[in-house]
Parts: structure tokens; C-alpha cells; sequence
């Protein structure tokens, strides 16, 4: 136990380091701009005088890491400060987009984790079978489209051919059914993009542990194939399929960026693009610092998942 | 994802070894492998043929907007009325050109940082591969968007920036590959014989693990085409006036609400391009041995 505790300290110590240092890329990265971002934001004709003003306004006149320090205190109470675009605060911006995105790779996960586990041990139970290497090809396959495709795949046959869901997910019913209505499209299309490779992950983990032998002589007494994968398979393949979900989730909250887009859906890729565009550089700081904190969060939970549910780790070496 | 799986496997594979019996090989590899050698190979002549086969200029405006499939134009004009077919083709040229050149560009930096961090060991490997491992806990997607906010975008810095954030991948596969070697006798003998890093480098260790690298190569470069896909569907990869698939399906997508597929098309040559090598890698993998799984 006290083993557990050790290692999994351990892996939030390097988990918090890593969070601190991606911080500092992220800060640092926008001083290496060619000039600053005054010039960059008033131009090159705007005369000195409103330069060091803006300059001032923004604090680019104290030293570096001063700037850092005040950057991410701020973060921490809240506060991003201020969107070059539309001076309002950030924080506004980005907090109200990070749930709606949240929302729609929630539902996404709930579509697609029961399906490609599903899947998964269907083809780990037929390997070899029709089934299992039709179910392959269909993954490489699926792997290999960019999302977009998928996205507008879906909207021409879904909504445009059959009517049946509409095709851009903007909230303008206001009712909760609405909403997920909207949603389903682009949730449907995030489980397309990750179900593949969930779905491998679970299959190669259930076979590597119906290799065993006790499984084989699970199937000497008599147990019927879906009581194997059930009642003794699956506990001991659980680490590796958790770990695999966790790890697609933080995909998810990352690969949303596109379907927003596609769908016009109001989420949080869709501002940082946008903000990409215009070069709104303290929103697309905030976006990427949200962005890369999920993530790296999400793979800590998965490290230390794998860890809990597998005993056999704390007594490697 | 799984760098131990696959140098476990690395350099006991037995290699691809090309004998004049290829065409015997061919002949023998299954359906799958033979389509992707087809497309990957129409693809590329498609992309140098280019201005030979296109019917108009690249940028030229040639109709008016969104004009349909027609005897003049194939596949009908976008939404400048230009000719699509023509813009496919090109599209075929820029885009598998970027995302080849960033491919090799990443192999280059990362191939080499990895190998050198595996024979130099010590404190150059170890700050190395935390550095690169901080890198890769940032989403690519995430981290190339904010590295083109910073340096602004045009050609050059995209593929920079693509190569940058994937030869974070390369370095991995390379050191774990590299590391295998580096503790093998011929090693000992070369640097006991005096020959320099450089040297082990390129002589003793690339050699080695060449073959579970070209098949990385193509894995890569399918994730680096579609990454680059995406950016420029996001309007933020390759810049018009330049033909590029990714940026040709968003402009044209209106067209799809009146169920028209032709915007489709740039989208499908993406997927089909990367099914065919992917099924290429599958069959090469089956044949140089297993390294399998992970992406």
C-alpha cells in the first residue's frame, strides 16, 4: 500500500512539473514573436507614444519573469486577462466554451466507450474469424480518415439526404432536448474518429490474456466463451482497457477542435481557432494552456489508473 | 506510445531485404498491399504530372461560382469558379508535398537526436528525453496551432512547425531503436577502433534499424498529412491562393447542405491516400516482422 502511495505521488510530482514547464513554453513562446505584440497589434505606423502606452496597459515594460510570476497567479484566481480582439476578459470567454466542449465529448465518450469495448471483445472472441478481420480492415480504415471527411460523410447522408438531425449545432432552440439534439451529430462523428482505436486496444488486451493458460483450462471445465471473457478475462485485461479509454478521452477533448468547427458548435476549439485567426495572442495562450492542462491531466489519471488496477506493476524490479 | 514493444522487436527483425525476385514478392502480397501500392503510386504521378494534366491554371478563374459537373468542367468550379479538378490536382502536388517535406524534415531531427542521445547516454540522453517528453505532453494539434500564432503562417514555417512538433515521435521510436544497438559487441569494437560518434552513427547503428524506420515513416506520414489536412481545413495551414485539399473542403462546404458531393472529393482523396498506405505498412510490417499496435 504504502508502495502505491509512493509511486503514484510520484507520478503527480512529475505530472504538476511537466504542467509547470508546458506553463512556461507557453509564456515564453510569445516573447520569441518577431517584435512584441504591441507592435504586432497596433501595427507598424502607430507612434511610439501608444506603443508605451499599450506596452504599459499590458505590462510589457517589467522584466520577464516578473510577467510570469503575474501571469500565472492570475491564472490561478481566475483571471487570463484581457481578449485583444474584443477587450473582454477572457476568462468570460472561455469558461462558458469549455463546458459547452466538455458537454459534447461527455456525450461522445458515452457513445463510444460501450460500443468499441463491445466490439473489441467480440473480435478478441472470433479472432481470426470473418468477423475479427472484417472488423480490422473497417478500423485501419477508419483510422486513416481526416474528421472532416467523417463530419460532413455524416451531415450529407444524416441531415442532408435523410433529414433526419440537423447539420450545425448552434443552441438555437434553448431547450435541453435541442441542445443534445445538436450535439449528436458531432458527438457521433468524435466516436467514429476513436472507437477504432479503442476497439484494437481492448482486443489486443483481452487476447493477450486469453492466451493464458488458465484460460484454457477455464475452457477444460466447461465454461461457456462469453463466461471466459466475462468472468476471467476481463478483470485481468481492465488495466490496459482503462488506461486505453482515459487516454482516448484526453484525445476527445483535443480532437473536438475540428468537429466544432465543422459543426459551428460554440465550443472552446472553436475560439482558439478563431483566435488563431485574428492572432488574439492572450486568448490563444489561455486556449492552449486549457487545452494542454486537460490533457496532461487526463494522462496522469490514466497513468495512475493503470497502476491502481494492476498490482503486478508495484513489484516490477 | 509504445517504444518498448517496438524496440523489443527492432533490430531482431529480419530486415527488408530487396532481391531482384520483387516482382515474386508482388506477386504474393495480398490484395490489400497491391491496391495500396496502386494509389500511393497514381498519387505521386498524378502530383509531378500536374501542370500536364490539369485542364487550367491553378489559380485560374475560369467560370462562374459553384457551376456544376459539365463537358467543360469535370467536376464543376468552386466557390471563386475555378476548376475543381484542376485544384485536385494540384492539391494531389502541395499538400503531399508539405507533408512529405515535413516528414523528412522531422525524421532528420529527430532521427539523428535520437540516435546520437542513445550512443552518447548520460546527461545529453537524459535531457534530451525529458525535454521531448514535456514536448509530447502538449496535443500536436494544440501545440503546432499556437507555435503558427506565434511565427505566423506561410510554407516554410508549417513545415517547421509540423516537423518540430512530430520529430518529437521520431526521436522516441529512434532512441529506443538505437538503444538496442548501442549495446552490441561491434559497438565496443568500432569506438575501441577509434572511430568517431559521427561514424557509429551512421555506419553502425542506422544500418540497424532502417527498416522499422521506413515503415514509422509511412505512419508518420500519414498522421503528418492529415494533421496538415486539418490545419488547412481550419484555415490556418496552407494559405490561398495555393490549391490544397484541406482548405478546398471547407470553402466549397456549403455545397453539401444542398447534397452536392463534390467538396467531398478533396476529402476522400485524403482518406484514400492514407488507406493505401496504410495498408502498404500493414503488409510491410507483416514482413519485416512484427512490430504491430500502438499507432
Amino acid at each position: 500500500m504504502r508502495n502505491i502511495l509512493v509511486l503514484i505521488a510520484n507520478r503527480l510530482a512529475t505530472g504538476m512539473l511537466t504542467l509547470w514547464i508546458v506553463s512556461l513554453i507557453i509564456f515564453l513562446g510569445v516573447s520569441a514573436l518577431p517584435g512584441d505584440i504591441a507592435t504586432e497589434v497596433l501595427g507598424q505606423s502607430a507612434s511610439p507614444e501608444t506603443i508605451v502606452a499599450f506596452r504599459t496597459r499590458l505590462g510589457l515594460d517589467l522584466p520577464l519573469h516578473e510577467r510570469y510570476f503575474a501571469w500565472v497567479s492570475d491564472i490561478l484566481h481566475g483571471d487570463f486577462g484581457i481578449s485583444l480582439a474584443n477587450h473582454r476578459p477572457i476568462g468570460e470567454l472561455v469558461f462558458g466554451r469549455l463546458s459547452s466542449t466538455v458537454d459534447l465529448a461527455v456525450l461522445a465518450a458515452i457513445m463510444a466507450v460501450p460500443l468499441a469495448l463491445g466490439l473489441g471483445i467480440l473480435a478478441a472472441l472470433y479472432r481470426n474469424g470473418a468477423f475479427d478481420r472484417a472488423i480490422n480492415l473497417l478500423t485501419l480504415t477508419s483510422v486513416s480518415f481526416p474528421e472532416f471527411f467523417v463530419a460532413y460523410v455524416l451531415i450529407l447522408f444524416l441531415s442532408v439526404k435523410a433529414g433526419l438531425l440537423p447539420s450545425l449545432a448552434g443552441f438555437s432552440g434553448g431547450t435541453v432536448l435541442g441542445r443534445i439534439e445538436g450535439m449528436v451529430l458531432p458527438a457521433l462523428t468524435l466516436t467514429l474518429v476513436v472507437v477504432a482505436h479503442m476497439m484494437r486496444m481492448t482486443r489486443a488486451a483481452l487476447i493477450g490474456v486469453l492466451a493464458s493458460p488458465y484460460i484454457e483450462m477455464a475452457k477444460l471445465k466447461g465454461v461457456s466463451p462469453i463466461g471466459i471473457v466475462t468472468r476471467h478475462a476481463l478483470p485481468n485485461a481492465l488495466g490496459p482497457i482503462i488506461n486505453v479509454v482515459v487516454l482516448n478521452l484526453a484525445y476527445l477533448v483535443v480532437g473536438v477542435v475540428v468537429v466544432e468547427v465543422v459543426f459551428v458548435y460554440p465550443g472552446l476549439g472553436q475560439l482558439m481557432v478563431d483566435s488563431v485567426q485574428k492572432r488574439d495572442i492572450p486568448v490563444v495562450q489561455a486556449c492552449s494552456l486549457i487545452f494542454a492542462a486537460t490533457y496532461i491531466v487526463l494522462n496522469l489519471t490514466a497513468d495512475i489508473l493503470a497502476t491502481v488496477t494492476n498490482p503486478r506493476l508495484l513489484h516490477r524490479r | 506510445m509504445t517504444p518498448l514493444a517496438r524496440s523489443a522487436a527492432g533490430p531482431s527483425a529480419t530486415g527488408w531485404r530487396p532481391s531482384f525476385a520483387w516482382m515474386k514478392v508482388l506477386a504474393a502480397a495480398p490484395l490489400s498491399a497491391k491496391l495500396g501500392l496502386f494509389i500511393v503510386a497514381s498519387y505521386v504521378a498524378v502530383a509531378i504530372s500536374a501542370p500536364w494534366v490539369s485542364p487550367y491554371g491553378e489559380a485560374e478563374i475560369v467560370g462562374s461560382q459553384f457551376e456544376p459537373w459539365s463537358a467543360r468542367f469535370l467536376l464543376g468550379t468552386d466557390n471563386l469558379g475555378r476548376d475543381m479538378l484542376t485544384r485536385l490536382v494540384y492539391g494531389a502536388r502541395n499538400t503531399v508535398g508539405i507533408a512529405f517535406a515535413s516528414t523528412l524534415l522531422a525524421f532528420a531531427v529527430g532521427g539523428v537526436l535520437g540516435i546520437f542521445s542513445a550512443v552518447a547516454g548520460g546527461w545529453p540522453d537524459h535531457l534530451l528525453s525529458r525535454a521531448i517528453d514535456v514536448l509530447m505532453a502538449i496535443p500536436q494539434l494544440i501545440f503546432s496551432m499556437f507555435l503558427l500564432t506565434i511565427f505566423g503562417m506561410s510554407v516554410p514555417v508549417l513545415i517547421a512547425v509540423i516537423a518540430l512538433v512530430d520529430s518529437t515521435r521520431v526521436f522516441r521510436l529512434a532512441r529506443a531503436l538505437a538503444m538496442n544497438v548501442v549495446t552490441m559487441d561491434y559497438i565496443d569494437v568500432a569506438r575501441l577502433r577509434g572511430e568517431s560518434r559521427l561514424w557509429i552513427m551512421r555506419r553502425e547503428i542506422l544500418p540497424n534499424i532502417l527498416s522499422p524506420l521506413v515503415a514509422e515513416f509511412g505512419l508518420r506520414f500519414c498522421f503528418v498529412f492529415l494533421m496538415i489536412s486539418a490545419l488547412s481545413f481550419l484555415g490556418l495551414g496552407i494559405q490561398p491562393p495555393t490549391a490544397d485539399w484541406g482548405s478546398m473542403v471547407r470553402d466549397n462546404a456549403t455545397l453539401i447542405t444542398y447534397g452536392d458531393v463534390t467538396p467531398l472529393l478533396p476529402a476522400g482523396a485524403i482518406a484514400v491516400l492514407t488507406i493505401g498506405i496504410n495498408y502498404l505498412i500493414d503488409w510491410f510490417l507483416d514482413k519485416s516482422s512484427g512490430l504491430r499496435e500502438g499507432q
